[in-house]
């Protein structure tokens, strides 16, 4: 079981959990992630890893709430713990002196793209970050933001903060000044993504997008995460999560990410209805398996004594 | 052993065959409860009698183990079942698990001379019973574990191959600690193999066993991801490591439209079902394609593809074809799964081959175009060559298809070890006998290194394995050449 050591709420529905792992703590690069399970019964979901502290042996993540298995996460506490934890899954950004780095991020894809922002600018690259958010209550990090760039810029789509606009405004108005980018990463809902991809592909600027494709065990064994790189499939666990914008096809990949919507708003209603029972039966479920650990762990110990004298 | 069977040979063999008693098969096709439901004593008695103790076994030359069969057989007979089973587990450590998904039909029924005239006698159906009388009789005695090494190996994967490694090293007094990627041991055991053909639980008691022997186990490690062969070494002080990490990675057809939503690998169609359980969605959150009323399509003719359009059956499908491009008779899958498939009702679509996936405006499958298949002459694996007929095509509807036409190696550790030699499949090669690979202190076998096989061969190469680390971490000789000659 990996506990949490710290939680606490990041903006609208997203909330920051730093959790013992150690194994993964020590291995991660910026850009890999994790796949959770919360409880007994729940489903496996992948997580980016937004830093780590090898010495402690915890990392950090972001959830933002948006069905069944992100809001019972967003449920849990400090102490609270989670089933199973495994990682680091996928490769680590691809880091280099490029010159100017553009970041584009839309909600809690800013909490995913600060390590990739940060690696980038410890590699001398003059970084831009473009954060966008829903609303006010939903920018996040910004502190963070500002310390691992040298340019930042915050927009919220009905302008309740920052600039009001889009983050592809943003990055068009950069190209219309006239300046000269060399990499642009986008993380974020696909059809920002897409849109990035549309407005630097034609300038031929090396653009990667972070793709979030439905997993189910992230070591590529399944192939639910695959995804269409012009004609070729690529799975998203082991072969991403970044790939070259300009070969994705985001249609395919909206098209597959909406492959549970009917089941997916049943286990949220489900959920929304039966909320209390639910984190006290996943309490429960967790304290059994202390016991049951533990116990099992005293008989383990006085049988080697006893096979091994 | 004296020959305790009174009956002379000649009155044995006309006993017929005992008949496994099954799930009526209009009620198992709707739930996921195991379909044989297993001898009873008297009848294994019975059936252990068919046996005429043949001075010269072609079941044992015939199993890949070399299973004592007669003396089993004869110990049945002498109802003496937990000698019987203490006798199997000296050569088969998961008797509980072979005994159900063998296909004996090729190995040692095959070999049994009874089937030359009549009926085999019945060695996988007695193998599982004497392995259930045993776990049921609550006196599974603990083998004896020899006196503490010192040294300690680590294996990679849960499957088959690593759990038989694991009992035999740990009985030799070394610390042994298994990695597994995902958050259930047992491999494909688990995660493959449906319930209905292999109950968990068995898996889970064998896991228990091995724990009680002193067997550490750890999940949610990705050996090559979370630390590699060099830090378990280096870092973490293991002596050996055994890699047996299967051949996972899903082969798909490579024709337009696999990306349609309904299109399905069979690992991650069974993969959903057993290991994340979502038959008892919403109970259990992950989902599936909800097949009822659905008409769903498997691709392949081994048994994944054969435990995939029966999970599909039991998920509610409305039809639940196999479709596969040679005959029946070249089907790779076990006897007994298509004699329960056809019971199931499913349907079974041979010399046949989809070419391309068709779906409507929102990404939704809807069907297959197929070519009928001609068998031309045998290939280089002996099978006759399916090509297709030309102008045959015609579109099977479906709104979900299962690709099983197998799998190849997993990659991951391969491609953080660069010291280890892989073929030109990215298998791992190792030492047929030895296991060992050309890295000093590192062992491979199971699917691993054959490629997608059994999983009494998987046991047989973790048994070969353990025996291979047990030299060298008694010896310390790690012999440049012989490692090379491979
Ligand atoms: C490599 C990777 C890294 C990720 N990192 C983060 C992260 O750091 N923080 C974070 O909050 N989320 C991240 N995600 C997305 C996260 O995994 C999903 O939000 C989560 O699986 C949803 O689970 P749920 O049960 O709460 O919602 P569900 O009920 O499963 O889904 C609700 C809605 O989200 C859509 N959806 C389902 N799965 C995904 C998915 N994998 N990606 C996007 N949309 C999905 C569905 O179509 C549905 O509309 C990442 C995804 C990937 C693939
Ligand atoms: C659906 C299906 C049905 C089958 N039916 C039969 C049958 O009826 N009879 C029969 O004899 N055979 C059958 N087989 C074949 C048989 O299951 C395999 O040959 C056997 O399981 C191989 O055993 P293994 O130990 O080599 O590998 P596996 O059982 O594949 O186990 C490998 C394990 O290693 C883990 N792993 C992989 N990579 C890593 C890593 N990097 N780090 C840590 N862990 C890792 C995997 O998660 C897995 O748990 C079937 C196979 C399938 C898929
Ligand atoms: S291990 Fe398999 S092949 Fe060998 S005797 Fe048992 S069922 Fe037959
Ligand atoms: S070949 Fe058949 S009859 Fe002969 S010993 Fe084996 S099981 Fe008995
Ligand atoms: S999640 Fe299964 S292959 Fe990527």
């Amino acid at each position: 079981m990996f506990r949490i050591v710290e939680a606490r709420d990041a903006g609208l529905n997203i909330r920051q959990f730093v959790i013992e792992a150690p194994r993964v703590a020590r291995k991660q690069r910026p850009g890999q992630f994790v796949i959770l399970r919360v409880v007994d019964n729940g489903e496996r979901i992948p997580l980016t890893i937004k830093s780590a502290d090898p010495a402690a042996g915890t990392i950090t993540i972001v959830v933002q709430a948006i069905g069944k298995t992100t809001s019972l996460l967003n449920s849990l506490g400090a102490g609270d713990s989670i089933l199973d934890v495994v990682g680091p899954l996928g490769h680590p950004s691809a880091i280099a002196k490029y010159g100017t780095a553009v970041i584009l991020a839309g909600s809690v894809g800013t909490a995913m793209a600060l390590p990739t922002a940060r690696a980038l600018k410890d590699a001398d690259n003059h970084v831009i970050f473009i954060e966008g958010a829903r609303t006010r209550d939903m920018v996040i990090f910004e502190d963070e933001v500002r310390a691992a760039s040298h340019e930042a810029y915050i927009l919220t789509d009905d302008g309740s903060y920052g600039e009001q606009g889009l983050v592809t405004g943003k990055l068009e108005q950069l190209l219309a000044d006239g300046r000269k980018l060399d990499f642009v990463l986008a993380v974020g809902p696909v059809p920002m993504m897409r849109a990035v991809a549309r407005v630097t592909a034609p300038l031929g600027i090396k653009t990667m997008v972070s793709l979030n494709s439905i997993m189910v065990d992230g070591t590529g064994m399944c192939g639910g995460c695959r995804v269409l790189l012009g004609h070729e499939s690529r799975f998203a666990c082991v072969d991403g999560p970044e790939f070259d914008a300009s070969q994705v096809n985001f249609d395919v990949l909206m098209q597959r990410n909406a492959m549970y919507r009917s089941q997916e708003c049943r286990s949220m209603q489900a959920f929304e209805q039966h909320r209390e029972e639910e984190l006290a039966r996943l309490r429960a479920a967790v304290d059994a398996r202390r016991k049951k650990s533990a116990e099992l762990r005293a008989r383990l110990q006085a049988q080697g004594e006893r096979h091994h004298a | 052993m004296p020959d305790a069977n009174p009956l002379p040979p000649k009155e044995r063999i006309k006993i017929p065959r005992v008949r496994m008693p099954e799930l009526d098969a209009g009620l198992r096709a709707h739930n996921f409860d195991e379909v044989n439901l297993g001898l009873c004593p008297e009848a294994a008695v019975g059936e252990s009698t068919r046996c005429i103790a043949c001075l010269k076994p072609g079941c044992q030359i015939q199993c890949p183990v070399g299973v004592k069969i007669k003396e089993v057989m004869a110990l049945i007979h002498a109802g003496e079942f937990l000698a019987a089973a203490a006798k199997m587990r000296e050569d088969n450590a998961l008797p509980a698990i072979t005994g159900r998904v063998c296909p004996q039909e090729s190995q040692c029924e095959g070999g049994c001379v009874l089937g030359k005239k009549g009926q085999p006698v019945a060695i996988g159906n007695l193998e599982r019973f004497i392995a259930d009388f045993e776990r049921h009789s609550g006196q599974l005695g603990l083998p004896r574990i020899e006196p503490a090494t010192g040294k300690s190996v680590a294996i990679v994967g849960s499957g088959p191959a690593g759990l038989s490694a694991a009992g035999d090293l740990v009985q030799k007094g070394h610390r042994v600690r298994v990695f597994e990627a995902l958050h259930e041991l047992g491999g494909v055991l688990v995660y493959g193999i449906p319930e209905f053909r292999l109950p968990k639980s068995i898996v889970r008691e064998e896991v228990d066993n091995l724990r009680r022997m002193g067997v550490e186990f750890e999940t949610n490690v990705v050996v090559g991801k979370s630390v590699t062969l060099d830090e378990l070494m280096r870092v973490e002080g293991y002596d050996a490591i055994f890699v047996a990490t299967g051949a996972g990675l899903p082969v798909f057809l490579g024709v337009p439209g696999e990306h349609l939503n309904g299109v399905y690998s069979a690992n991650e169609f069974l993969t959903r079902t057993n290991l994340m359980r979502s038959y008892r969605f919403p109970e259990f959150d992950g989902p599936i394609y909800d097949c009822r009323d659905r008409d769903v399509i498997v691709v392949g003719g081994g048994n994944t593809a054969m435990d995939a359009v029966r999970t599909a059956r039991r998920l509610g499908a409305k039809t639940a074809t196999l479709v596969y491009r040679r005959s029946e008779a070249e089907m790779p899958a076990r006897v007994e799964e298509v004699k329960h498939a056809r019971e199931e009702g499913i349907e079974f679509r041979m010399l046949t081959n989809p070419i391309e996936f068709l779906g409507d405006e929102k990404g939704w499958l809807t069907g297959a175009r197929c070519v009928r298949m001609q068998l031309g002459a045998p290939d280089e694996s002996g099978r006759r060559r399916p090509a297709p007929v030309p102008g045959s095509e015609a579109i099977l509807p479906a709104h979900v298809a299962i690709i099983g036409v197998g799998t190849t190696a997993n990659p991951l550790i391969q491609s953080t070890t660069p010291d280890l030699a892989t073929n030109k499949w990215n298998y791992i090669v190792a030492h047929p006998e030895t296991m060992r690979t050309p890295k000093r202190g590192v062992f491979a076998g199971g699917d691993i290194v054959t490629g997608g096989a059994t999983v009494i061969l998987a046991m047989g190469a973790g048994r070969k394995a353990a025996r291979g680390i047990d030299e060298y971490l008694r010896t310390g000789e790690w012999d440049k050449e012989h490692a090379n000659k491979l």
